[in-house]
Order: C-alpha cells, then structure tokens, then sequence
C-alpha cells in the first residue's frame, strides 16, 4: 500500500468521492490543467473532465455563490480557495446562505457543499498567504469548522465533510502539506466529524490544539516525556461543533491544559475551549488554563514569521507553568 | 427595430510587432525621440532588474517573486503618462510603472524577500502611490476611492489602478468602475491583459470578445490597447488621463500583452501552456519591438545599449548589496505598526516576544 502525503490524502479522497458519487464537483482558480498550486487536485480534471473539475474566472464571490446554487440543487460541490487569505469575498455567502439555508427555510433548502482553503503560515510565503482564521469562522452557526492534521485524518475526515448534509470549512494545514507519508488505504472509510482525537495519552498535562500545531505539540509531549511529565495530546479536528467532552474528560484526569494555536490570542478558538473549561471543569483544574497562540498582530512576512508561530519551547514552558502551579 | 445602445471598442497600434509604424499620426510626446530613448531605457532597466530578481530567488535570497517579463511597455506606459501628484494603485507586478514613480529595486525585493519595509516606499511620488494588492482587484476600489476624494477636494488629481485579465472578473473590479462611472470620477482602470492568471486561460474569464467593453456598461470611455507597444499604451493613458483630470470622466484601458514568464518563482507554466504558444509572443516582445524602431531612427545601436546595459547592472547591483545588507527587523517591529499607539495590552505580548526573543539569543 502506497505511502502518501497530508496533501495526497486530500487528493486522493477527492478522486474516491468523484468516482463513487457523480454530484460531487470541484471548483475554484487553478484546479484543473495545474491540478491547484498546491497539486491538491492534480489529475482530478484529466480524470473527471472540465465540467466536474472546473477552472472557474477569478472572483471568490463567484466561487461561493455558484457552490451555494449547485449545493442547493443537490450537488456536492468542493469549492476551493486558494489561500486563506482570499477567502473573505466567499465569506457572505457562507454566513449569509451556505450556513444559513437550512434554518431559514425551515430544511427545505439545504447545502452540502465544502469549502477547502490551504491554512496557515511557516512556508516562507508571499503577503495574505500566511493567515490562520478558523476563528472567523467558527462563530457561525450552521457551519462545521475541520483542521486534519496527518494524512490519515485528512482523508478520512474530508470524505465525511464532503458527505456530510450541512456546509463544511475544511481548513488544510499547508505547513504539514509534505511533512511526512503514511498509510491510507483508498477505501472510502470516512472519519467521525464533530470528535477530538487523542493523539497521545498522558496524566499530567492535556495539550489541546489543531492544525499544522499538532507537530509543535507532540514535539512537545516528547520533550517533557524526557523529564519524565506525562503530556495528553488531543487534536481537536472539528473545532465546530465541538467535541468538548473529550478535552473534559482528559482535563478531568490531568488537571492541567495548554491550548496551542497559530492564529492571534484575542477572540482564537482557544478562547473558546478556555472558558468552557473554566464553566464546565473548574474544579478539576489544578492550575490556570495555559494559552500559546500567535500574537494579536498581522502575521509577519517571512523573515519574521517564526517568531510569531507558536514553537515547541513555548508549548513545553506552558506545560510546565502549569505543573509549577499546583 | 430601435436601438437602446450600441457600442464599438477602439484597437490601438502604432507600432507592429517588428517596431515598424503601422500610423503616421504619432502623439507629441512619440515626437521626441529622446523621449522616446528614456522610455526605452526605462523598458531594458526594468528587464534588467526583473532578471536579477529572478536570480536573486533562485540563489535563496528572495522568496516568491512575481516577474514582470514581457509587460515593460504597458508597465512602463502607465507610469510614465501619470503626473507625480496623481495616484497609482498597483497589483503587484507593475514595477516598470513603480520604478518610473520612484519605487526602488531594494523596496521590490525587500518585499518579495519578507521585510515589510518594502512596502514603505520612500520616495516621491511612489511615496504617496498605493502598496502592492496582493488580494486579487481590491486596489480598483482604493483607486475609485481617492477618485473620489480628488473629486469631493476639488483636486485636479487622477486615481489609476492597474489590474489583470483575470482580476477583472472580481466583483471589486465592477464595483470600482461602476462607481466610477455613476461618480464621474477621475480613474483610469488598466486592465493588462497578459491572456493568463496562473494557470487559467483569457477564454475562461470572460465570454465577451474584450476586456476593455467592460468599461461600456459603467458608462466609462473604453480602448484597447497593443500592451507591447509603449506608443499606443502611453497615448491611451494621456487621452484617458487629460479626460479625467478635465472632470470629463474616467476609463478602461485594455492593454493586451502576453505574461512572459512563469507566473511567480513557484510557478511552472510549462504544466499548462504550450512552447509555441510562448514562442509567437517573443515574436511580438515590447522591448525588442521599441529598439528597431530607435535603431531605424538612429537614434539608439548596440554600442548604446550595452552601456546603458552595463549601468543597470551596476544599479541593480547597488540595490541588491543594499537590500541584503539590510537587517531583519527587531521581533517589536511586528507590534509597532499594528496601531498608532501600541495598546497597554499589546505591549504586554510585545514583552513577551522580546523576552522569547532574548532568551533565544
Ligand atoms: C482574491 C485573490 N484570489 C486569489 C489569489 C491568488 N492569485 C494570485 S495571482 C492570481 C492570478 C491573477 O491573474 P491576473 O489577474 O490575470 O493577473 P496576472 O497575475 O496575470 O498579472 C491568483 C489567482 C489572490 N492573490 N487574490
Ligand atoms: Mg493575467
């Protein structure tokens, strides 16, 4: 069985679903002949065509709305932006009708549709190619917020999006596109939506966090397994809805938690997790809530960008903080 | 039948694709052959610098950068006809327009290279000219914008905005042109036309046979242009900016070229375009084309452009030792442009990061 990439797991989970359910389309600029800048859809167009790959004119808006339209009418489109970056022109008809069609017409009118973007920053890119805004979106109701951190899940989890009856965001960590190869069977096994998946089990300390920062963190729980701290990681894959009982359990046993995420502090999705923690679990907690984020600034152009993402020495001090405190 | 509308789009050329004047009407400016040198000048320095980005990024020392090979006659078309006070909203290729207006090669690379001070243009006029858009015809809006604030101050000024074949399929392009023409406002929207945007091809951006018509329903005076013969862009663009400057409305200039080059450093056009395809457009090189037509009015051979080849390397070499002897900015510099005074909040996180910082050190 073939090795492959997080980034040929998406591709890979894309060819299954066009070939095994023909209203599945992918849409966006650069999908077809180029296969995506990033090669997310190579082959796709030589496999399915031009009308179910389709190189569509270069406006955002477009992208969203027809996918809405197509959605509407029973089709399961992939649309997908190119950068995170660009994705604020599709932002209306996300929040406005994508999310929202359902409730408004009482289910008569609803959007399976999926909107892919290539997340985050740390690959040396141009300006508006480097941000991580899962946060704008998980205040949305009606719209589920995916981050797959390893082939695996990348697979497993955008089939469940694509089959999934309400519009999904799926958010790929570009940083990790490559990082490593594993095993994934091209058997059309979805993944669970709406779950965390605990990546590594501990007793003192629950790392929770999404994304490309998974890497950071499990180098993490490495570093302090060397001093002998027993770190629980949790990748927490569908931000929304969230999977809060997860977190809570692990929190209830390790009584410490550092949430770890790219994008800026204030109003991040770890806030989110934090003050559910702090209604929910405040008794389990034996030391503050940790939170090692980006800054609440632009994120740099690249000869400073490291020193915004979050790196393993903070998610290793956090962790540590908390065990000082109690 | 009557007719509610009717409209046809004018093609300009001056110059064919062997520098031979296919018109003898020749504007002012086209008169003045050491006008004329200048401007050539400008085309081979630009070219120049392009080539030394591009080496520059190949050896490591700039990130992905966004040639402009191919595009030094409208380029430099656009910047020229402008006057210093008026204002240029660029995408982020137009370097000949930008270095003509003041911008340096060192603030190009600098930005490609990952220092926001690339952005912070110190010379006039570029000074006061828009940063680069990299969000695809966001700029359009800033140009209909200041148009408008031209026009509220009485300010005899013009916004010009330059745009792709395939940025004018963005609602921001619509919505810049249409308020322009509802306004009345003094812009000029050029739209360079280099028939790709990536990978994508002219054909799939718009049905309609130009560009330039889309200017038609905005109610916008509309042309298009040969992108690779300077005489025809920078006629349209004086013609388009005397008629905004005068209050008499703004315009849509399509400047038909071919993109040269790979799209960025990390492109790899041969994926999805032909070699013969790129072969005819070398056939109709702007720069090429300007020099036979110098060369046959003796008033520019070899000898000259050698030496004037020679100059720009050492400018270019100049620019390059500057930009790599500048040092990466102090981890604050990210915090201290975020707003005009940093927040009490900020600043804690600012602490943060300098203690990172120093303790990394
Ligand atoms: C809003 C937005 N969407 C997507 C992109 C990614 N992107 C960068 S350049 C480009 C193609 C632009 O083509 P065109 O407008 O023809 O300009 P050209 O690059 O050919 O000068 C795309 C899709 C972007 N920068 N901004
Ligand atoms: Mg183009």
């Amino acid at each position: 069985m073939a090795q492959i990439t997080l980034i040929e797991a998406v591709t890979q989970a894309l060819a299954y679903e066009m070939a095994h359910d023909e209203s599945v389309v992918v849409l966006g600029e650069d999908v077809g002949v180029n296969g995506g800048v990033f090669r997310a859809t190579q082959g796709l167009q030589e496999k399915f065509g031009e009308l179910r790959v389709l190189d569509t004119p270069l406006d955002e808006t477009t992208i969203a709305g027809v996918t809405v339209g197509m959605a509407a009418q029973g089709m399961k489109p992939v649309a997908e932006a190119q950068f995170e970056g660009f994705i604020y022109p599709m932002m209306e008809q996300i929040a406005c009708h994508a999310a929202r069609l359902r409730n408004r017409t009482r289910g008569r009118i609803t959007v399976p549709a999926v909107w892919r973007a290539p997340w985050g920053g740390g690959i040396r890119a141009p300006e508006h190619h480097s941000e991580a805004n899962e946060h704008l979106f998980t205040n949305i109701p009606g719209l589920r917020v995916v981050l797959p951190s390893s082939p695996a899940r990348a697979y497993g989890l955008l089939l469940a999006a694509i089959r999934d009856p309400d519009p999904v965001m799926f958010f790929e960590p570009k940083r990790i596109y490559r990082q490593y190869k594993e095993e994934v069977p091209d058997d059309g096994e979805a993944l669970p939506l709406d779950v965390c998946f605990v990546l590594r089990d501990g007793t003192d300390v629950t790392l929770v966090t999404w994304g490309a920062q998974v890497k950071e963190t499990l180098e993490a729980a490495d570093a302090l397994a060397a001093e002998g701290i027993s770190a629980e990681v949790i990748d927490v894959a569908t931000l929304t809805p969230l999977d809060f009982d997860t977190i809570a359990e692990s929190v209830a046993k390790t009584g410490r938690c550092v949430i770890v995420h790219e994008a800026p502090k204030t109003a991040g999705f770890g806030a989110e997790i934090a003050a559910r923690l702090a209604e929910e679990c405040m008794y389990d907690l034996l030391a503050p809530v940790e939170r090692v984020t980006g800054f609440d600034t632009h994120i740099p152009l690249f000869r400073l960008e490291m020193k915004y993402l979050p790196s393993t020495e903070r998610v290793v001090e956090a962790a540590k903080r908390t065990l000082a405190a109690s | 039948m009557s007719i509610a509308a009717k409209f046809e789009i004018e093609y300009l050329q001056y110059l064919d694709a062997e520098g031979k004047q296919v018109r003898d009407d020749l504007p002012a400016f086209a008169q003045d052959l050491d006008q004329m040198v200048e401007l050539y000048k400008l085309m081979l320095s630009t070219r120049v610098f392009d080539a030394k980005s591009i080496a520059l990024q190949r050896t490591g020392k700039l990130g992905t950068y966004a040639s402009c090979l191919g595009h030094e006659a409208a380029h430099v078309g656009i910047g020229s006809a402008m006057k210093p006070e008026d204002v240029l909203a660029p995408s982020y290729r137009e370097y000949g327009a930008q270095l003509y207006r003041g911008v340096q090669p060192r603030e190009v690379y600098m930005y490609w290279g990952g220092d926001e001070r690339g952005n912070d243009y110190q010379n006039e006029p570029a000074r006061h000219d828009f940063a680069w858009s990299v969000p695809i015809a966001t700029q359009c809006l800033h140009a209909a914008g200041s148009a408008l604030a031209f026009k509220i101050r009485g300010e005899k000024r013009v916004a010009v905005c330059t745009i792709g074949d395939g940025g004018s399929s963005k609602g921001d392009f619509y919505g810049a042109i249409n308020i322009a023409g509802a306004q009345n406002l003094p812009m000029v929207a050029v739209i360079v036309n280099n028939q790709w945007a990536i990978s994508v091809p002219r054909k799939i951006q718009s049905g309609a046979p130009t560009l330039a018509q889309k200017g038609i329903a905005a109610g916008l005076y509309c042309i298009q242009v040969d992108g690779n013969d300077i005489i025809a862009v920078r006629k349209a663009m004086e013609d388009a900016l005397e008629r905004a400057r005068n209050g008499e409305g703004g315009s849509v200039i399509e400047a038909v070229t071919y993109r040269l080059g790979d799209h960025t450093t990390a492109d790899d056009a041969r994926r999805y375009r032909g070699e013969q395809e790129v072969k005819d457009a070398w056939a109709k090189d702007p720069v090429k084309r300007l020099k036979n037509w110098l060369v046959a009015r003796k008033v520019w051979d070899d000898k000259k452009e050698e030496a004037w080849k020679a100059e720009c390397d050492d400018w270019m070499d100049n620019e390059v030792n500057a930009y790599l002897e500048t040092k990466t900015q102090p981890v604050s510099a990210m915090f201290d442009y975020t707003f005009a005074e940093i927040p009490a909040d900020l600043e804690k996180q600012r602490d943060l990061a300098l203690s990172l910082e120093n303790k990394a050190h």
